[in-house]
């Protein structure tokens, strides 16, 4: 019954973090390309959403989409990164008061994926596709390939080093 | 004064969340010992054995991946999501001190990556296997 003390402790800790995080957030208000302003964070995200891929950033997709992504962490892209609820709750939160805004047929699906976005598409179709079947980039879901410093959420243009 | 005294609980509060949030340390062996408690339930039961853990994690299970093709066929080496490319540190402890050593991080990593490579979750006996394997294996 341990167990459910210590996630009572941990609920509070992520209630301080939150208030944290909301306060920093608070301070930015964001579109969704462009990587020049500073980043918004939240620790539960970086770790989690950070794990098999880098953590993509909120405002690269509208708070519709992440939330529908977030409904079904059990089945992701062929995968299982199901999380518990609460921690599901906090970093859904996160997402969708930091998404972006860009607007979508409403009543299209949510888009889940960032590299099929009409904005995404726009930025890359100078790349050639020589690139994108390169097997060091994969997938364009592969940020890191070509953005040296998507780790830390920067996609300037001056970080980007294309595989040849 | 009263202006001292809130920002003195606040302070107070702030530190009361911080000191909470390292989850509470294991070592590999205790987690082993929690895993063999739930696998003794079976009579069947005739201990963990780390030969057994490496033959599960290097093979397929009906899928396409097997342990090994995240985390390669040394453990104490890094290995590379095979889907999306990222590093992934080491999963031996021998090699990266942090492994093995979250409870809650263990269990969530088995439950996931067991459903990707094996269509279901892990039983005690094959998640007690392989850590007796990962125990084993050297840098
Ligand atoms: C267990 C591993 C795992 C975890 C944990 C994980 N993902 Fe993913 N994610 C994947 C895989 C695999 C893909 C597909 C990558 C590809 O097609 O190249 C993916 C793809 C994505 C994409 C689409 C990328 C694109 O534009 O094509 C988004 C967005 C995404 N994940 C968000 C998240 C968020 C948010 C979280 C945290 C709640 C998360 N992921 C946690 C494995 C994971
Ligand atoms: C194959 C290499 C490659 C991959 C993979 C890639 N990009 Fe890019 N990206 C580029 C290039 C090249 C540009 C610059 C295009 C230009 O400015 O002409 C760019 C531009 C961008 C920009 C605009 C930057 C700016 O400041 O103008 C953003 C944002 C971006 N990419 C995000 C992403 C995200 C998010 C991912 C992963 C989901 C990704 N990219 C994957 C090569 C890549
Ligand atoms: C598709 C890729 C993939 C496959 C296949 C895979 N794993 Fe993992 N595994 C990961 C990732 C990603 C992490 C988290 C990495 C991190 O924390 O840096 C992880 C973490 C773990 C952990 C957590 C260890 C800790 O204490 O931090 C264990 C245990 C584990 N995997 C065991 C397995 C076993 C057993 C299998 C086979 C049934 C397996 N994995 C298959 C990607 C994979």
């Amino acid at each position: 019954m341990s167990s459910v003390y210590r996630n009572a402790l941990r609920m509070f800790a992520v209630i301080m973090l939150l208030a944290g995080a909301v306060a920093v957030a608070q301070a930015d208000d964001d579109e969704h390309e462009g990587g020049r302003r500073a980043s918004v964070s939240n620790a539960k995200w970086q770790a989690e959403c950070g794990s098999c891929h880098v953590a993509f950033p909120p405002r690269m997709l509208p708070a519709a989409s992440w939330r529908e992504m977030m409904s079904g962490l059990g089945k992701h892209f062929g995968t299982d990164a199901s999380l518990e609820a609460p921690v599901a709750l906090e970093i859904g939160a996160f997402l969708e008061k930091n998404a972006g805004t860009g607007k979508q047929e409403p009543t299209a699906k949510p888009q889940l994926r960032i590299s099929e976005t009409r904005w995404f598409v726009r930025e890359h179709d100078e790349v050639p596709e020589r690139v994108w079947k390169n097997p060091l980039v994969k997938s364009p879901a592969n940020c890191a390939a070509c953005h040296t410093r998507a780790e830390s959420g920067d996609y300037r243009e001056r970080n980007i080093r294309m595989p040849e | 004064m009263s202006r001292i005294n809130t920002l003195l609980i606040l302070l107070l509060v702030v530190m009361s969340g911080l000191a909470i949030q390292p989850a509470l340390a294991e070592t590999p062996n205790q987690i082993l010992s929690a895993v063999e408690s739930s696998a003794k339930t079976a009579p069947e039961f005739r201990g963990f054995s780390a030969t057994r853990g490496e033959q599960f994690f290097k093979s397929t299970h009906g899928n396409d991946w097997s342990c090994a093709s995240c985390h390669t066929e040394d453990p104490a080496g890094s290995g590379k999501h095979a889907k999306t490319n990222k590093v992934i540190k080491a999963l031996a402890p021998s090699a990266n001190a942090e492994r093995l050593t979250d409870p809650a991080k263990v269990e969530k990593w088995f439950k996931r990556n067991c459903n990707d490579v094996l269509g279901r979750v892990c039983t005690p006996q094959e998640k007690g296997d392989v850590i007796a394997y990962l125990l084993t294996t050297r840098k």
